[in-house]
């Protein structure tokens, strides 16, 4: 069967032969290797992309189930080559990046929790990411990286 | 200096927020294969039976290996294991056969249809047991062949100075008990991986997330020796690492396995663990059991310490079965202690074997000093802060061990750990609350920890055409920031932008030698490199300069002169000062010192420029220099020898409150100070000091990888937790002593384990603080925590 889907704005196709999830066809046939696979089950949230907005597991997501949706993967982010988004550049700017695996599925978590709530508390924000692991910030300048994103979105607005 | 102490943007954080760092499981080679691997279904059984024909048969299956077709390959430091074994599997996650295949899919079904019959052996799984009479051998003989009558492993770490028991006999006041730390897992968010490719003449190279490219290429190359490929070399290149935290510190099976499917197939291969394999088959931090005693005087002065370690080593020995190297730190030398015992017994036993981790035998051994050390001053009726202070490490004292410790703020540290967590009013105190505080410390290696003969770093410096800097390094940036550092010291050693220096890849045919990215060594080792090539670079610009300057500022007053021809004479006979020593270069302009005047600043590619196409012959801008650092390889039968160039000290504090109910511990507050040396970049540390005290969290209170019968029971992360943003959600109070310390590069010293080492103790003693009950063994669950209190509440009764 075929899967057709917008993939950071564009139209793509993509054939299936069984039950592959969405990470398994954003990282292979689509190439979109920036989203991370950590674990496999939905426990670390490397893989954490937008459906329809909203923060998914693309390693949980049966690829079928996302036909004619919009995915946004850490790719679909900077606005243009040599720019970045908000999150990404809050991230860059605030520390939240050390060995950088778990970055790609924080910045999606942390910017579907902004583009939800532009100003959450940082109890929100902690909570937002209870799903996304890092083994090595400790997660204090993770959590900076999203206010300073908030703080970014709004100048932006 | 500018950058120093500054934060500029680390230079691998853009590729990393867009997804574009090529980890090792987003790496692809042309016609690459993917392998898979064929693990033990027992702890101890003797293989009678391989039949691997069902698995050649599979379509797509390109090649399946076992111990019978290959050539042996041992590895380990002790050559005490096979890349496929042989014979016996002594553990669950033995290799026994792997096979390539075209997609990792059929790779795994063929090597689920490989037969194999075992006859099953008794087994070991406790180390106490392992070296009773008559158990089981887990290796019967040794690598050589010679029959082995015990389950001890041969190596050997002792210190005994002055007279213990004598010592002990005369102490006003004495405290004992026994300590245990769990298995644990790393949990990097990058799983392990490797490709493998040999080129057309048979030379090997190996994309491997390794910490350790230079010992990894001479162990490949031992490798393709023992499979007869003589003369032959292997490069080791090592991709975006997704965290180390020591399981990069040795080669593994699944590398060696890799290059047998790459040389039997000849085509690259890949060997990719998933989150499941990387907990049931990567080697995990030891655990281990510590008894411990201390005593001291009527006034709190350690009169003795009694230490003794048994650690469960598993099936083969690793790095990590030299734990006790590190462990001799705390033992001996934090804090000062007259009169030291220090032994141990490492034991081979049908468990997972195990490997190094951040803090490498540190954490293990401070939790039993520090949690007897409150025992002592309880016993003693002194404040616990107190007694730590009345023994308090000072500069310029040379330890038991030898340690020559030159800087030590450990002092500012316990009094600054004090006052932060508002320890007068809040220790002991009576408030009808189960809320408590506690304090550790700790000492470790600042100056890299020489454990082989070279503990050296290189690095090559070259400017090309534009006066970009390429710095070749042999260290791995795993994600502590080791880049960001070298950047910051290059832009202020050298004189060029941070954003104009470029790091290259780390990549064993381009850069110059590293003994590896560990003991906290990777900035300390690398910058002090830096700053010898620093000098080196800048001395041959100045020399070309001498020549060159002349001219080019001459152009550029003939160019100013024409646009304007009424523009001021420069402000000083710049022509009489030209001097090789005269010159400076700051941001990347060449310039003679004290002056600020624009028109005699000259761009340094122009310079270079100058220098390359001169006539009757160029040259061009390359140094290379070569750190090996003021330390000594220690006598470890003796204990004895200053093993590091400076010693990291630090304090942590912790406020905690339990509920009595439920046993759960909840993290009020804390407080990390530390004496770093002097800050290269404060974000960076932060990060890594942070990040380090959450794995002291998780080690103090969640995670433990549980076993039955040498099987992990609990391999993923529902079942094994680690801390998330959540748990991590206490202030947490940061400080760092600068103490510039005369051997580190612009004063700083190594930081990248100490962050976890005193962090389980902290918390145990503010446990204990809170509820009067003392927990023995990591982690600290709550179900532990509840029968504590029950058992003190019925006694009490």
């Amino acid at each position: 069967m075929e899967v057709r889907f917008t993939l950071n704005g564009r139209e793509v196709s993509c054939s299936l032969v069984g039950s592959e999830l969405l990470l398994d066809v954003l990282r292979g046939p689509l190439g979109h290797r920036g989203t991370k696979e950590g674990c496999g089950k939905g426990e670390c949230g490397a893989c954490t992309v937008q459906v329809d907005g909203h923060p998914f597991n693309a390693c949980l997501l049966p690829a079928a189930e996302v036909e004619g949706r919009a995915v946004t993967t850490i790719e679909g982010l900077a606005p243009a080559p040599g720019e970045l988004s908000p999150e990404q550049q809050a991230f860059v700017e605030a520390g939240g990046i050390q060995c950088g695996f778990c970055t790609p599925g924080m910045i999606m978590a942390s910017k579907a929790l902004l583009d939800a709530d532009p100003d959450p508390a940082d109890a929100d924000i902690r909570h937002a990411l209870v799903g996304n692991l890092c083994r090595c910030t400790g997660y204090a300048q993770i959590i900076e990286s999203v206010r300073r994103a908030a703080a970014l979105r709004g100048e932006g607005s | 200096m500018t950058y120093m102490g500054t934060s500029p943007t680390r230079p691998d954080a853009a590729a990393k927020a867009t997804g574009r760092a090529e980890y090792i499981s987003d790496a692809v080679r042309p016609g690459m294969l993917h392998g898979a691997i064929r693990f033990s279904e027992h702890a101890h059984a003797r293989i009678l039976r391989i039949d691997t024909s069902k698995a050649e048969r599979i379509p797509g299956v390109r090649a399946v290996i076992t111990a019978e077709n290959t050539p042996e390959v041992r590895l380990g430091f002790l050559r005490d294991n096979l890349a496929l074994k042989k014979g016996k599997v002594r553990q669950f996650r033995d290799e026994i056969a792997a096979v390539a295949a075209i997609d990792p899919d059929i790779a795994a079904e063929a090597a689920a249809a490989i037969e194999v019959e075992y006859e099953p052996l008794p087994a070991v799984f406790d180390p106490i047991e392992a070296l009773a009479e008559g158990a089981p051998l887990v290796h019967d003989v040794d690598p050589r062949g010679r029959p082995v009558t015990s389950n001890l492993m041969p190596v050997h770490f002792r210190h005994f100075s002055g007279d213990v028991e004598k010592a002990r006999a005369a102490s006003a006041y004495v405290a004992e008990g026994e300590w245990s730390t769990p298995l644990i897992q790393q949990t990097c968010m990058g799983t392990a991986g490797c490709i493998a490719e040999f080129d057309p003449q048979m030379n090997l190279t190996v994309w491997a997330k390794t910490q350790i490219p230079f010992l990894a290429q001479r162990d490949f190359n031992g490798a393709l020796a023992q499979m007869g490929l003589r003369n032959k070399n292997a490069r080791v290149i090592v991709p975006a690492l997704g965290g180390g935290f020591g399981t990069g510190l040795d080669t593994h099976c699944y590398e060696y396995i890799s290059i047998l499917l790459a040389w039997k197939t000849g085509k690259p291969v890949k060997v990719q663990y998933n989150r499941d394999q990387e907990f049931a088959y990567l080697s995990p931090r030891q655990s281990a059991t510590v008894r411990m005693a201390q005593g001291c005087d009527r006034d709190g002065r350690l009169t003795f310490r009694h230490v003794h370690v048994v650690q469960d080593n598993g099936a083969y020995g690793s790095w990590g079965a030299t734990y006790p190297s590190v462990m001799l730190l705390p033992a001996t030398s934090l804090y000062r202690v007259p009169n030291i015992y220090f032994d141990c017994e490492l034991v081979y036993t049908n468990n997972t074997y195990a490997q190094a981790m951040r803090g490498y035998g540190n954490p293990e051994l401070t939790f039993a000093l520090e949690s007897n050390l409150d025992q002592l001053a309880e016993e003693a009726g002194i404040d616990a802060a107190q007694l730590r202070l009345i023994n308090c490490n000072e500069p310029n004292e040379v330890t038991p061990m030898g340690l020559k410790v030159a800087t030590c703020g450990l002092r500012e540290c316990l009094e600054q750990t004090a006052e932060r967590l508002d320890w007068d009013n809040k220790r002991g105190a009576p408030d009808g609350t189960a809320r408590g505080v506690g304090m550790a410390s700790l000492i470790h290696v600042g100056g890299s920890g020489r454990i082989y003969r070279s503990d050296a770093s290189g690095v090559i410096l070259r400017f090309d055409d534009w006066g970009n800097l390429y710095l070749s390094s042999g260290g791995v940036e795993m994600g502590q920031g080791l880049h960001s550092s070298l950047q910051i010291v290059a832009a202020d050693a050298i004189g060029v932008a941070p954003d104009r220096v470029f790091i290259n890849q780390t990549d064993t045919s381009t850069c110059p030698w590293d003994v590896g990215t560990h003991a906290s060594r990777g900035a300390f080792t690398a910058c002090n490199a830096l700053l010898m090539g620093a000098t080196k670079l800048r001395d041959k610009v100045f020399r070309a300069a001498v020549e060159l300057y002349p001219q080019l500022v001459e152009e550029a007053l003939r160019k100013q002169r024409k646009r304007d021809p009424d523009a001021p004479a420069p402000s000083f006979d710049w022509r009489s000062r030209i001097d090789a020593d005269a010159f400076d270069l700051r941001e990347g302009q060449v310039f003679l010192s004290n002056t600020d005047d624009p028109v005699l600043r000259v761009d340094l590619g122009k310079l270079i420029r100058a220098a390359h196409f001169r006539d009757g012959g160029g040259q061009m801008f390359t140094v290379e220099a070569f750190y090996d650092p003021p330390s000594e390889l220690p006598d470890w039968e003796q204990g004895q020898g200053n093993m590091s160039a400076c010693y990291t000290f630090g304090t942590q504090g912790v406020e905690v409150e339990v509920d009595t109910d439920t046993g759960d511990v909840r993290i009020l507050k804390m407080a990390a100070v530390l004496d770093v040396g002097k800050v290269i970049n404060p974000q960076i540390l932060r990060g890594q000091t942070i990040g380090a005290l959450a794995q002291g969290v998780g080690y103090a209170l969640y995670e433990e990888v549980k076993t039955e019968r040498g099987r992990i029971l609990n391999p993923n992360f529902t079942d094994y937790k680690i801390p998330t943003a959540v748990e991590m959600d206490f202030p947490i109070e940061l400080e760092f002593v600068e103490t510039d310390e005369p051997t580190g590069p612009y004063g700083a010293k190594g930081i990248g384990e100490p962050g976890l080492v005193p962090t389980a103790p902290a918390i145990a003693n503010a446990i204990a603080d809170a509820v009067g009950v003392r927990i023995h063994d990591l982690p600290i669950t709550p179900e532990k925590l509840l029968a504590a209190l029950r058992a003190k509440n019925e006694e009490a009764t």
